[in-house]
């Protein structure tokens, strides 16, 4: 198994963080893994992006440039990170931000209006972990119980109260991938 | 400890601190920024110290200031700020002081940008300062080897009384991947007799200095200092290879960028061309011996660099003349993907001029 995965969006969306999670998850499960961040003069509200690596064997490149799954954010995204995507491969939209529709029909898209259903959750803030949730449901390369897990390590104590949010909003996610395929 | 998931430029710290380094004196730059400030609150915990200089100069001169008493000591800069030090690292060589410095290195030349490249070659192995010296400088490619590598340079440091450089790239020092800190003890038997910690009257006073006004004198401490190098040549060489054997085309790459070349040579060996990789660990003493033994078998060799060909001159030196060199590199923080390195192996192993 040999997943390059991007995720865009704009600065403050939680792109770094839902990227970080699947590698920590990833690590738990004891794949190789790693994360690269794009570091450019970001600023909140710009574009923000990074590459993860989920693998059987050592990773060997961190930087993706074709990637088997994007998971884009918002429009500036779409229109850098689809004609990206390898022949195959999975293109995740949130539709609730991202207005373009894509062409390709050598991809497999998914659209979820993520922002809206966290939004019904909420909490806009769990747009990201909506989107997470389908895509492992998607694509089952780590188990969303390792991404709880996961999370319990990242979040400093005091934000252990958000967890069941996450969890909701993950739950979420996946239900809809499920629906999809019926 | 098991695995944790850290940042690159985190790894260096921390490793720093297991292999018993106590102080640090830095200047904050993007992109190695997050080694200063781990230090900043790591350091203390140990007993140490951090200090935020008010300059790389100043930094680089407290780092001749620590090591004079004998401490294992680092600092740690991006290009501009590693240029600042180079007078410092300089007097460091010729007062033959143990210290670790990391350049995670940036576009340049001048301010540049902040994204990776790996344009100070020259600058980290043919000197960078005034005089004559070489200094070994470890180029790491993965966060866990970062951990063996910042130990290693801790040691040689010790071994030869010798400044040792760490050079990564803005990718190396950004990027997350799990390591492991295993268990690491000091080489015993290394005694400091000569750090100036007060001769408590029983002895001559020591004395750390590079100046010799003497020509006769500074020619025979050039001398020495000669010797010291060619022993650091025959002992301290690192290198990686990968599918060499029965390769009919040699990529030569270090750091992030060997990974990457890597994923490309996988792909070109599924399209039947025979392709392996010389990865360099330490630059300096740059590896010979798997030149000397593959350039009369192998069509050609590929230098892949983040800069616009630096370690290539190195690379024709091992090789020889034997065997054709291309190049392939991308400069001013452009990093180089598979995908266009696929292609220039292709169109080298075709015969196209690269």
């Amino acid at each position: 198994m040999l997943e390059e995965i991007i995720i865009a969006g704009f600065g403050g969306q939680g792109v770094m963080s839902m990227g970080q999670l699947i590698a920590y998850a990833g690590m738990l499960e004891g794949k190789s893994v790693s994360w690269l961040p794009s570091y450019g003069p970001e600023q909140r509200g710009g574009t923000a992006n990074c590459a993860i690596v989920v693998s059987d064997e050592l990773v060997g490149s961190p930087l993706v440039t074709r990637p088997t799954t994007a998971i884009v954010l918002n429009n500036p995204s779409f229109d850098k990170f689809e004609p990206r995507v390898r022949p195959g491969g999975l293109l995740l939209l949130n539709s609730s931000l991202v207005v373009r529709a894509s062409g390709r029909k050598d991809i497999k898209v998914i659209e979820i209006n993520a922002t809206d259903l966290a939004n019904d959750l909420g909490n806009s803030r769990v747009t990201n972990m909506i989107l997470l949730g389908a895509f492992l449901e998607y694509r089952k390369i780590v188990s969303i119980e390792s991404i709880v897990e996961s999370l319990k390590k990242v979040l400093s104590p005091d934000k252990h109260h958000l967890i069941d949010v996450n969890k909701q909003a993950l739950k979420k996610g996946a239900s809809l991938v499920n629906i999809a395929r019926i | 400890m098991g695995k944790v998931l850290m940042k690159g430029n985190e790894v260096i710290a921390e490793a720093a601190v297991h292999a018993g380094c106590k102080y640090f004196f830095g200047y904050p730059i993007t992109p190695q920024s997050e080694l200063v400030a781990y230090m900043a609150r790591r350091l203390p915990e140990v007993g140490g110290l951090f200090l935020q200089a008010e300059s790389e100069i100043a930094a680089i001169n407290m780092v001749c200031g620590a090591a004079s008493t004998g401490v294992r000591v680092m600092t740690s800069s991006s290009s501009p700020g590693f240029s600042l030090k180079q007078e410092g690292i300089s007097y460091l060589v010729g007062s033959e002081l143990p210290a670790v410095i990391c350049n995670i290195v940036r576009g340049g030349p001048g301010l540049g940008n902040i994204q990776p490249a790996q344009s100070d070659y020259f600058q980290v192995t043919k000197g960078g300062g005034h005089g004559d010296y070489n200094i070994p400088v470890l180029a790491p490619a993965s966060l866990q080897e970062i951990v063996e590598l910042i130990q290693d340079a801790f040691d040689i440091a010790d071994r030869y009384r010798t400044p040792v450089i760490i050079m990564g790239d803005g990718m190396l020092g950004q990027m997350m991947e799990p390591v492991e800190f295993g268990e690491y003890s000091e080489p015993i038997g290394q005694t400091k007799d000569w750090a100036t910690t007060g001769t408590r009257g029983d002895g001559a006073p020591k004395i750390i200095s590079s100046l010799e006004l003497d020509a006769e004198s500074l020619e025979k401490r050039n001398e020495q200092l000669q010797e010291k190098f060619a022993l650091i040549k025959e002992q301290e060489v690192r290198y990686e290879t990968y599918e060499i054997a029965d390769a009919e085309y040699i990529l030569v790459a270090f750091g992030t960028v060997a990974r990457i070349t890597m994923n490309a040579i996988q792909k070109a060996r599924k399209h039947g061309v025979k392709v392996g990789l010389i990865r360099p660990i330490s630059l300096w003493p740059f590896p010979d011996k798997p030149f000397i033994e593959t350039r009369n078998k192998v069509n050609g060799y590929l230098a892949v660099e983040m800069s616009a060909g630096q370690m290539i001159e190195d690379v024709r030196l091992a090789v020889n003349g034997c065997a054709p060199v291309g190049f392939f590199g991308r400069t001013g923080g452009v990093v180089p993907s598979q995908e266009e390195i696929y292609e220039k192996i292709m169109s080298f192993a075709g015969g196209l001029p690269v």
